[in-house]
């Protein structure tokens, strides 16, 4: 069956409800929910299969470093005595992180074996993380590999991006709308910059990869904020989305006063649960469950149910995504991102007729920003409303004025030292408003300059203090579009100060959501993850 | 008549300063336009005229007056406003209330605790001087010790008497006595001078006098005695903890000081019940008589006797109270469900008497002036003409109470009990047993290690417990009266009513038949009362009292005007400590075995070390920190970098981090002082302006385990803080202190707004009484849990074979 499914995965697949549709799965945090919706006027999205990964991935590598797009072959860039920096995604992607051996240490090893070979000595790897927290050194280890890891940590040139160095950072220029264009030293200053990318989402890689992810607070702020985040539609769809043509203009600076780039993206397949394995009932469609799938289902959701939330966290934790990389490819960024690009829409497009009144999701256990830590409410809000509420090409899956309904406990936890910042934002920033314009005018500027949250950014590992601003913002265009938001099953505090109505269930939920909608709403349930994107027609 | 016939007099009154002094002073300027008063007071620190304005004549029960002469705003204290023309063209004279105040009112500065009144020769003669002299003064406190007693209501009528005598003054003296002077008993007690009681034991006054001060010197040097010194220090430990040996010897002598006042009232309750009175106050009142009577020489004296005396039936307004009286703490008690029952004879008659008519009759008392033959008696009560039955006052407040809920903390009504009029010795040994079973639980609570709320628990047992003691007192000391059935004769005050006119009789009432009992219990008393003992009569908006004196209070640590905010480490930021980090950097570089081993050997030592740090804290950090001894300079450093975010973060309270920040951001100073090491907490750096730790010195790369000065814990702490202050110019009034433990009370004693964060039991309780903000601050509830505090293995490449 498996082997089947990989040699002809079906494509996403939206399907109308009735009343012959089983129960349906709902992520919710580290635990699940089975729903049924109303039948007759319910529709479900399904993602696609898992593509097939590349067959001999080692080959696939080495075969993008020698045929690059609009490029020199890599070997013929690299000389001795120059300075070369391999700057790679961090901790945020893929999610969950993916067994080893990791995308990042499968291209590296090999960037690495080319310089060696072309007697280049002086490489430094950063971690372009931004605003991120800092990667622990097992982290690094898992994504670089151990050879590389004592290779270059113990000599110092293997290290974590800090935007906060007051040494560490260059000003590259002003774009033509005086956007400002900061960039790593390091990185700036060297012969080459190789760019090691992961596209998890059409979001990701591109420009964004060196002019955000090797920036600082003060080049962020340009694309970061309420006003882009408002004109993106969506911030997925990259020729639609305000933040990417920020993004683009600063990356026209770099390449006028930056360093040389050459530019590796990958793409990964939707395999994050496993084809078999305990897991792997999370990527089947309901109907097909077998008797087993069912009953390993319920031992597992009954399990979860009787542990303590941080148990269940340590359970999805360790849990390692045995994605396959369906692409790689390098040389210059542009033409290189809008093959990535088409890569990526191959696995994640399932086109879909018109918009709905109700949107309902389940959203599950991690998001970019809480890999081996906790999902706070803050990050519930920016998952549902910032990346499952943007994943849409043409127009929003549902209808302006509609309802959006997030299934997740949304507990009152926050990871003490990964999101200092986030617990001041929830209980200082959200108590007195949540009305992103408001937030942003009144509170940005002193959170980003705080300097504690940077003294913990750059010795700790904590986001910046400006990061759970841009979580709120990644919602805004949601915020602005939608009628109510109403999260089942979550902390009702907690839900409340984020200024969203909590309900108990799901049909609690439908009834809300009616004084908004009106009466039989047609709803649609985004069954993400793994991940799909709506082509909205 | 009245107010024509004291037209043109000088009045003098001593004790006006209290209830009944108040409402005299009200009454002679307002209703007897003519007169001028002499108002004899206590300077204090202050000097008499300002104690007369601040104390006298500021007091609500002139506003009535106030309003009429100045007209509008009733508060208008403000000389300007009051000298402000429309005022005074709104009012009904052309001069106001401070103008007339000043010029009939004058300040004298005298003691009736002492001979010759502390008057000077002006003094004596101004008050010689007057035409009647009204003695309200006494101390009418219930439990007040025996000599305090003795020396203002045993011996102050005769020192009055003395000094008018001897400067041959013609003043007509009014001595304020107490029906109660007839002692515990039934059945009629007429207006009589005592020794004409065939009751009256007749015992010599000076010798009790002699025998009051005496007491009070074997009190003082009983509480000096070696093996009662070493009872308090036991106590002061039991309160306080390890709170340093100053503020343990501040607390043992506050300790024997109440110690001596518990003795003397025990001794005045005792020699009062011996000789047949309620109380050390009837006592003295008695004795008091009769040493007036032998002393007055050829004064015209008239004792008035009133009974209890309760809120204004009318004037100055119906309701007006001074003070928290006899009745009110009960019925307060009551009202909270405190008193599950009280003593007393429900067919009993409760004598109570409404200021104003006691004001009345001696008002026209003074009018009348004194009779033949002298010391003439007066009774002013209501027990033979209108009596109230205890039973029936029990019904009108538990109707009203019942009707009027108090709300608890939790915004619940308080159902009132209802009496069932036991002896007094059974509602005691009730109250007894339930103040026993709290002091068990009391003293379980406080030797469990508990923290914060669960603390607070414990304070909450002390709290109860100490309200039942009250209730206990309540009981001892008011029983008695609730359980007297003397009916108090009131012929003369009949006669003297009689004998008025009917202009008189409207203005001046004292005729206790006018009284409409429900009227005044319901209408005119209670409704005063609980405004005046602001008990919680509607359920708060959402938030208890507590919380929103909380919210107050933590305005007040945040105002800008403060300049420094002093922060402890160890449970008040951070739920970590000392041998935390240690445990953390020692097992930084250990494998598997012997972490193992380390932490078997930790645990082995531990109640060792615990024992240590609750005799002193110094001590044990200073033996603790030899462990550090060898360990290398950088490589602790590079470490601590680390334990920051593995350790002190981890277990921090952000809501404790977010006050840091507030403070910095009101542009106060912010201080860490912590008994930790400084390498320790130097990552918290950037949170403060200013760190004191404890230093370790170092030689050639290695720490040598030694401390270059006292850590900064305890009394040091104090010490480090007032250096500090001076330091830099702050102001300690004006500073802020955070700490968890009574180790750190002397720093918490010394600022102007301390605050106790998840407080130990003791400090929880401290805290409360003393109404300090109580913070309780957590770990962030997605904080990785930890249960040892080991440090991560390193992995350190050198260690770890290439691939």
């Amino acid at each position: 069956m498996a082997a089947e499914r990989r040699n002809a995965p079906r494509p996403g697949l939206v399907l109308d409800v009735d009343r012959s549709t089983p129960p349906i799965l709902f992520h919710h945090g580290e635990g699940f929910r089975l729903e049924r919706l109303p039948p007759g006027r319910s529709r479900i999205i399904y993602p696609a299969e898992p593509l097939a990964g590349l067959p001999d991935p080692e080959a696939a590598i080495r075969h993008a470093l020698l045929n690059p797009l609009d490029s020199d072959p890599l070997p013929s860039r690299l000389r001795p005595g120059m300075k070369l920096t391999i700057a790679f995604d961090d901790i945020s992607l893929p999610l969950p992180p993916m067994r080893r051996p990791d995308i990042r240490q499968r291209i590296i090893e090999q960037v690495l074996d080319m310089a060696a070979a072309a007697g280049v000595d002086d490489v430094h790897l950063i971690a372009a993380l931004a605003l991120h927290r800092r990667m622990t050194d097992d982290e690094l280890r898992h994504a670089l590999g151990e050879r590389v890891f004592d290779a270059f940590a113990p000599q110092g040139a293997l290290y974590n991006h800090d935007a906060e160095d007051p040494d560490g950072m260059v000003e590259l220029g002003r774009t033509n709308h005086d956007e400002l264009v900061t960039m790593n030293r390091r990185a700036a200053e060297s012969d080459l910059l190789v760019y090691v990318n992961i596209n998890l989402v059409s979001m990701d890689g591109g420009w964004k990869s060196t002019a955000t992810g090797l920036a600082d607070y003060w080049a962020l702020r340009h694309h970061h904020n309420v006003g882009t985040m408002q004109r993106s539609r969506s911030f997925m769809d990259r020729h639609r989305s305000e933040l990417h043509h920020s993004n683009w203009r600063q990356g026209e600076v770099i390449k006028a006063n930056g360093p040389p780039i050459f530019q590796i993206e990958t793409t990964v397949n939707n395999n994050t649960f496993g084809l078999d394995g305990p897991l792997a009932v999370l990527q089947k469609r309901e109907w097909e469950w077998s008797a087993r799938d069912r009953a390993s289902f319920m031992a597992m959701h009954a399990g979860l149910r009787a542990m303590p939330a941080s148990a269940c966290r340590g359970v999805f934790n360790r849990w390692l995504a045995p994605y396959e990389m369906t692409s790689v490819q390098a040389g210059a960024v542009e033409p290189v991102h809008e093959s990535t690009t088409a890569n990526v829409l191959a696995q994640h497009l399932v086109p879909v007729q018109g918009q709905t009144d109700v949107l309902t999701m389940g959203l599950p256990y991690i998001c970019p920003y809480n890999v081996n830590s906790v999902m706070n409410p803050i990050l519930v809000m920016c998952l549902g409303l910032g990346y499952f509420f943007n994943l849409y090409r043409g127009r929003p899956l549902v209808r302006e004025g509609g309802v959006v309904i997030m299934s997740h406990p949304t507990r009152r936890e926050f990871h003490p030292v990964h999101h200092p910042s986030y617990i001041d934002f929830f209980e200082q920033v959200l108590a007195e408003t949540t009305d992103p314009a408001e937030v942003e005018a009144k509170y940005e500027a002193q959170f980003a300059t705080d300097e504690w949250y940077v003294h913990l950014y750059r010795t700790s590992y904590a986001y910046h203090g400006v990061h759970p601003f841009y979580m709120w913002y990644w919602g805004a265009h949601a915020l602005q579009w939608l009628g109510r938001v109403i999260i089942v099953g979550g902390d009702e505090r907690a839900v409340r100060r984020m200024g969203f109505q909590p309900a108990s269930t799901l049909s609690d939920a439908l009834e809300m959501a009616s004084d908004v909608v009106g009466p039989a709403p047609t709803i649609t349930h985004l069954h993400n993850p793994p991940i799909l994107m709506a082509d909205v027609e | 008549m009245i107010a024509e016939s004291l037209a043109g007099k000088r009045i003098a009154i001593t004790g006006a300063t209290g209830f009944l002094g108040t409402a005299l002073t009200e009454r002679l300027l307002r209703c007897v336009p003519d007169c001028e008063l002499v108002l004899v007071v206590r300077p204090g620190r202050r000097g008499a005229a300002q104690r007369v304005e601040r104390d006298v004549l500021r007091n609500d029960a002139f506003d009535r007056l106030r309003q009429q002469m100045d007209g509008g705003d009733t508060a208008a204290t403000d000389p300007a406003s009051a000298g402000d023309p429309s005022d005074v063209a709104a009012g009904t004279g052309a001069e106001t209330y401070d103008a007339m105040t000043a010029r009939r009112v004058t300040a004298l500065a005298g003691d009736v605790g002492v001979d010759g009144l502390g008057l000077d020769d002006e003094g004596r003669a101004l008050l010689a001087g007057c035409d009647v002299v009204i003695h309200s003064a006494a101390t009418v406190n219930f439990d007040s010790a025996l000599d305090d007693a003795v020396e203002v209501n045993l011996l102050g009528p005769a020192r009055v008497a003395t000094v008018l005598a001897e400067e041959g003054s013609q003043a007509h003296l009014i001595s304020v006595s107490t029906c109660y002077v007839a002692g515990s008993r039934r059945g009629a007690a007429p207006e009589q001078l005592v020794d004409d009681s065939p009751f009256f034991i007749a015992v010599p006054w000076q010798d009790e006098v002699a025998s009051a001060r005496q007491a009070r010197r074997d009190a003082e040097q009983a509480s000096r005695s070696p093996e009662q010194l070493a009872d308090l220090s036991a106590q002061a430990r039991r309160e306080l903890g390890a709170a340093g040996i100053p503020a343990l010897a501040d607390k043992v002598e506050s300790l024997r000081r109440r110690w001596v006042g518990d003795q003397m009232t025990r001794a005045g309750r005792a020699r009062a019940a011996s000789l047949g009175f309620p109380d050390a106050y009837a006592f003295t009142k008695a004795l008091g008589e009769r040493a007036l009577a032998e002393t007055r020489g050829d004064i015209a004296v008239t004792i008035v006797r009133p009974s209890i005396i309760e809120s204004a039936l009318a004037e100055p307004r119906p309701g007006w109270i001074r003070g928290f009286r006899m009745a009110e703490p009960v019925i307060a008690a009551y009202a909270r469900g405190l008193l599950k029952d009280f003593p007393g004879v429900p067919e009993g008659v409760i004598d109570v008497i409404p200021v104003d008519l006691v004001v009345a009759t001696i008002l026209a008392v003074a009018a009348r002036g004194p009779v033949e033959p002298t010391p003439d008696v007066i009774q002013v009560a209501s027990g033979s003409i209108n009596p109230l039955k205890y039973g029936k006052l029990f019904d009108l407040v538990s109707g009203w109470f019942t009707e009027h809920p108090v709300y608890d903390e939790y915004n619940q009504p308080i159902p009132v009990p209802r009496w069932s009029f036991p002896g007094r010795g059974r509602v005691a040994r009730q109250l007894q047993r339930a103040q026993r079973s709290l002091e068990a639980a009391d003293r379980v609570l406080s030797a469990l290690p508990l923290r914060g709320r669960h603390a607070l628990m414990s304070a909450g047992v002390e709290e109860r417990r100490q309200q039942l003691g009250r209730a206990n007192e309540y009981v001892e000391l008011y029983g008695a009266y609730a359980e007297c059935e003397a009916i108090y004769q009131l012929d003369r005050l009949m006669e003297l009513w009689n004998s008025l006119d009917d202009a008189d009789r409207a203005e001046f009432c004292f005729d206790p038949a006018v009284i409409d009992w429900t009227r005044y219990v319901h209408e005119v008393h209670l409704p005063s009362m609980v405004e005046q003992a602001r008990l919680k009569m509607a359920p708060g908006a959402g938030t208890g009292r507590s919380q929103s004196r909380s919210v107050r209070l933590r305005r007040q640590v945040l105002d800008p005007q403060r300049h420094l905010a002093v922060f402890d480490l160890e449970n008040t930021l951070i739920a970590s400590n000392v041998v935390a980090s240690y445990a953390w950097l020692a097992t930084r570089e250990l494998d598997d075995l012997d972490r193992l081993r380390f932490v078997a050997r930790t645990l082995g030592e531990a109640p060792r070390l615990l024992a240590l740090d609750r005799r002193d804290r110094s001590d044990f950090l200073r033996y603790f920190y030899r462990r550090f001894e060898g360990a290398p300079v950088d490589r602790i450093g590079a470490d601590c970098s680390e334990m920051l975010s593995d350790l002190l973060i981890a277990k921090s309270f952000p809501q404790g981090l977010r006050r840091v920040r507030e403070h910095r951001r009101a542009g106060h100073r912010t201080l860490l002082i912590t008994g930790a090491l400084d390498f320790v907490v130097a990552p918290l750096r950037p949170l403060f302006d200013h760190i004191i730790a404890a230093e370790m010195s170092a030689s050639d790369g290695v720490y040598d385990g030694r401390l270059t000065a006292v850590p900064p814990t305890g009394e040091a702490r104090y010490q480090t803080l007032v250096d500090f202050t001076e330091l830099h110019g702050l102001d300690l009034r004006e500073s802020v202190a955070y700490a968890d433990s009574t180790s750190d009370l002397p720093m918490l004693e010394a600022v102007g707004f301390p605050v106790a964060v998840n407080p130990e039991t003791k400090l929880a309780a401290l805290a409360r009484r003393r109404g300090w903000l109580i913070e309780h601050w957590s770990k962030s509830a997605g904080a990785p849990a930890k249960p040892l505090p080991l440090a991560p293995r390193t992995r350190r490449a050198d260690l770890v074979g290439s691939r």
